[in-house]
């Protein structure tokens, strides 16, 4: 039996012992999740056959005999977290801890502005009834193998409501703490978006790990945006270097609406994202922007998928890597534009900065247009720090180390510049300069 | 007469894995404005990436020396803290890092090879607009990416703002004067000249006699097919200018 299949009957049996654990729940989340679990029971842990997979193989995942997560061996303090915490911002924190939310840590301030923000477990057993029927609808199980097994595995995570013309400029930060327990542990952590017409919100969905803790993250994001509304979603993914993390977001956007999402890949040896964007309404607007920053022996692999459904729709993205030591990175970019959809909009793009030459870089755009009145492009590249830049920078003074942080961090600056708030830059920035540092270090080693 | 500040023997040079120089003399002393001329591939630009360090381009043969040591083992950056200044023909745009900030970077890195303490961001400040003032440079550009979006007057104005802040001992102005129009000339050369002093030498590199209508050298030298073909004073240029550098090409491929 290979490894994939072990894997598979292991979640499998997880399963078994969760289910009975579960409350009584509505009918229809019943049915997705029986509809997940055997779309995962179908599919496995995909392998490198598949053309989606076809870089990035999850053997290393399929090996770890996880267990499901359960309450952290020494409990998170409040302490434990400040590093994390970004205090330019006055903003509310909603923090789990593997997976389940923690009141303790968590804190909702006045400013924001009407936003409701509930534990989906906390509702699942006090009042199903009012759990929102958008839940477990925005990805497809079928083609999502891991994002099927979160769905069956749905149990905590965040449910973010904003009514109709409510929402504030501040964001919300919402924080999944991975901490150890007795061994290594598979956590499924779960966002969902609601804004209602014309609502906003601007969200920080932040992974982090406190001790060092060893396991999976298999995260799940789905986000509705309403007509006229506007979401600015912030991905940080932040994990030990050992850590395994796969997330899956997918956003469905209405009329006039915008979107946007500022993906950071900063942690975790071998991290898949899939972001998919419907642009379902007319007139709606999606930026989608990627920073991944890996060294050692790391894998970030990105897939993203723009769906332009409707006509006069515009979409812009740019993913940057940077790669050091031998760490791979991998970047496919689809773009499908619908037969009606004309008048859209689209561009792509995705510069790739290689460290050294023990690290490798895999991109791929897609684009699969059907109407003819449209203006798509897209451009990728994968290159060195520019020698003539270089060099200037030398001949003013600077050290060779000190000119290289520089133009490394001048390439990541860009991702940074278009997040919503400067001052979400300026923290964030620090965080980037750490990373980009043992980005560095593997690429000298 | 003065120390020798820089001085070249029958230097050797490659450009990537052409030979340009090909037995370079010359010695530069503290106070000095010496200007070298010459046609397009003679080796002016070569010449000044041998004093600033370039990787692509190689000493082959003969010396370089500064204050009498070895130039040619000490990195771009050394020979920056040195003192040695490179205001390049092609400044690099680089987006992304700020140029107050680089500035500040390079400042301070010069300072302390010097010995004196690094300037915090307040004193540096100061510092910086005093010189903006000097090439009538708008305190707007400062805050922008290095050479970003910038004009190719505002470029040129940003090298000798550098050179300003960073006070070289040898400042090596490589075709400042090209793509420059007549004002944005005189600010530049302006601002080269309140920079000329005693202690500070300059080599400025031209295609044209123009430019030294402004910065007035004390020696002139034409540098053609890799060798200095002539040097003199000040009217060198002039007769340059008359008769072209057609009679001294030939002078030099006879030798």
């Amino acid at each position: 039996m290979s490894a994939l299949d072990a894997a598979r009957d292991h979640f499998l049996a997880l399963h078994g012992a969760f289910t009975a654990t579960l409350p009584r729940e509505p009918a229809w989340l019943a049915r997705r999740r029986t509809q997940a679990l055997d779309a995962f029971r179908e599919q496995g842990l995909p392998h490198t056959r598949l053309e989606e997979w076809r870089y990035t193989n999850v053997t290393p995942l399929a090996k770890v005999p996880f267990a499901l997560a359960g309450p952290p061996a020494r409990p998170v303090a409040r302490e434990d977290l400040e590093h994390h915490a970004f205090p330019v911002f006055a903003c509310s924190v909603y923090v789990f801890v593997n997976g389940r939310f923690a009141p303790e840590l968590s804190a909702a301030t006045q400013l924001q502005c009407g936003t409701r923000v509930a534990s989906l477990a906390a509702l699942r057993r006090s009042d199903p009834q009012r759990l929102p029927a958008q839940l477990a609808r925005g990805v497809e199980p079928k083609r999502h193998p891991f994002a099927a097994l979160a769905t069956a595995f749905l149990d905590d995570g965040a449910l973010l409501h904003v009514p109709r013309g409510a929402g504030a400029e501040q964001p919300i930060h919402v924080v999944f703490v991975s901490a150890p327990g007795p061994g290594p542990a598979v956590v499924h952590p779960r966002v969902l978006v609601l804004a209602e017409p014309g609502s906003r919100l601007t969200l920080i969905q932040d992974h982090v790990s406190v001790g060092n803790a060893s396991g999976f993250t298999n995260a799940v994001t789905e986000v509705e945006v309403g007509a006229g509304a506007a979401v600015d979603l912030v991905l940080i993914q932040r994990e030990p270097d050992h850590r395994f993390h796969v997330s899956n977001l997918a956003v469905n956007q209405e009329r006039g609406s915008r979107f946007s999402a500022h993906s950071f890949c900063l942690g975790g040896s071998l991290l898949r994202n899939d972001a998919s964007v419907l642009l379902a309404g007319e007139g709606a607007e999606c930026r989608m922007s990627g920073l991944f920053v890996a060294g050692g022996r790391q894998v970030v692999d990105n897939h993203t998928l723009v769906d332009h459904a409707v006509p006069r729709c515009t979409s812009q993205e740019t993913y940057k890597g940077i790669l050091g030591g031998e760490a791979r990175g991998v970047f496919r970019g689809r773009i499908i534009v619908r037969p009606d959809a004309q008048k859209t909009s689209a561009r792509q793009s995705n510069p790739n900065l290689l460290l050294g030459t023990g690290a490798e870089m895999d991109t791929k755009p897609q684009l699969e247009i059907h109407a003819d009145d449209v203006k798509c492009s897209h451009g990728s590249s994968v290159g060195q720090l520019d020698p003539e830049a270089f060099f200037y920078l030398r001949s003013r003074g600077l050290s060779a180390s000190a000119a290289r942080e520089l133009l490394t961090r001048a390439f990541a600056e860009e991702i940074l510049r278009a997040l919503p708030a400067p001052a979400l830059a300026d923290a964030l920035g620090d965080v980037v300069q750490g990373r980009l540092s043992f980005a560095r270090e593997g690429a000298l080693a | 007469m003065a120390d020798a500040m820089l001085e070249l023997r029958g230097v050797h040079a490659t450009a990537g894995d052409a030979p340009i120089l090909r037995g370079v003399d010359l010695v530069v002393r503290p106070g000095e404005v010496h200007a070298v001329m010459g046609p397009n591939g003679s080796g002016k630009s070569t010449l000044a990436n041998v004093l600033a360090g370039r990787p692509s381009v190689r000493v082959t043969q003969g010396e370089v020396l500064w204050y009498g040591r070895d130039l040619t083992t000490l990195s771009p950056e050394e020979r920056a803290r040195e003192g040695i200044f490179l205001a390049f023909q092609y400044p690099v745009e680089i987006p992304g890092v700020a140029n107050l900030y680089f500035l500040k970077a390079a400042l301070n890195a010069v300072r302390k090879h010097r010995g004196e303490p690094e300037l915090d961001a307040m004193e540096f400040l100061s510092l910086a607009r005093e010189k903006m003032k000097l090439v009538q440079m708008d305190e707007k550009l400062m805050q922008r990416s290095v050479n970003e979006g910038f004009s190719g007057g505002e470029k040129k104005r940003n090298e000798i703002l550098q050179m300003a802040i960073l006070e070289p001992r040898l400042a090596v102005l490589d075709e400042t004067d090209s793509g420059l129009d007549i004002d944005a000339l005189r600010v530049v050369s302006g601002g080269v000249n309140a920079l000329r002093s005693p202690e500070r030498a300059m080599i400025v590199i031209t295609h044209y006699q123009r430019l030294l209508d402004y910065i007035v050298p004390d020696v002139v030298h034409v540098l053609a097919g890799g060798r200095i073909a002539r040097s003199g004073g000040k009217d060198l240029a002039l007769e340059l200018e008359a008769k072209g550098y057609g009679w001294l090409e030939q002078g030099a491929g006879a030798r």
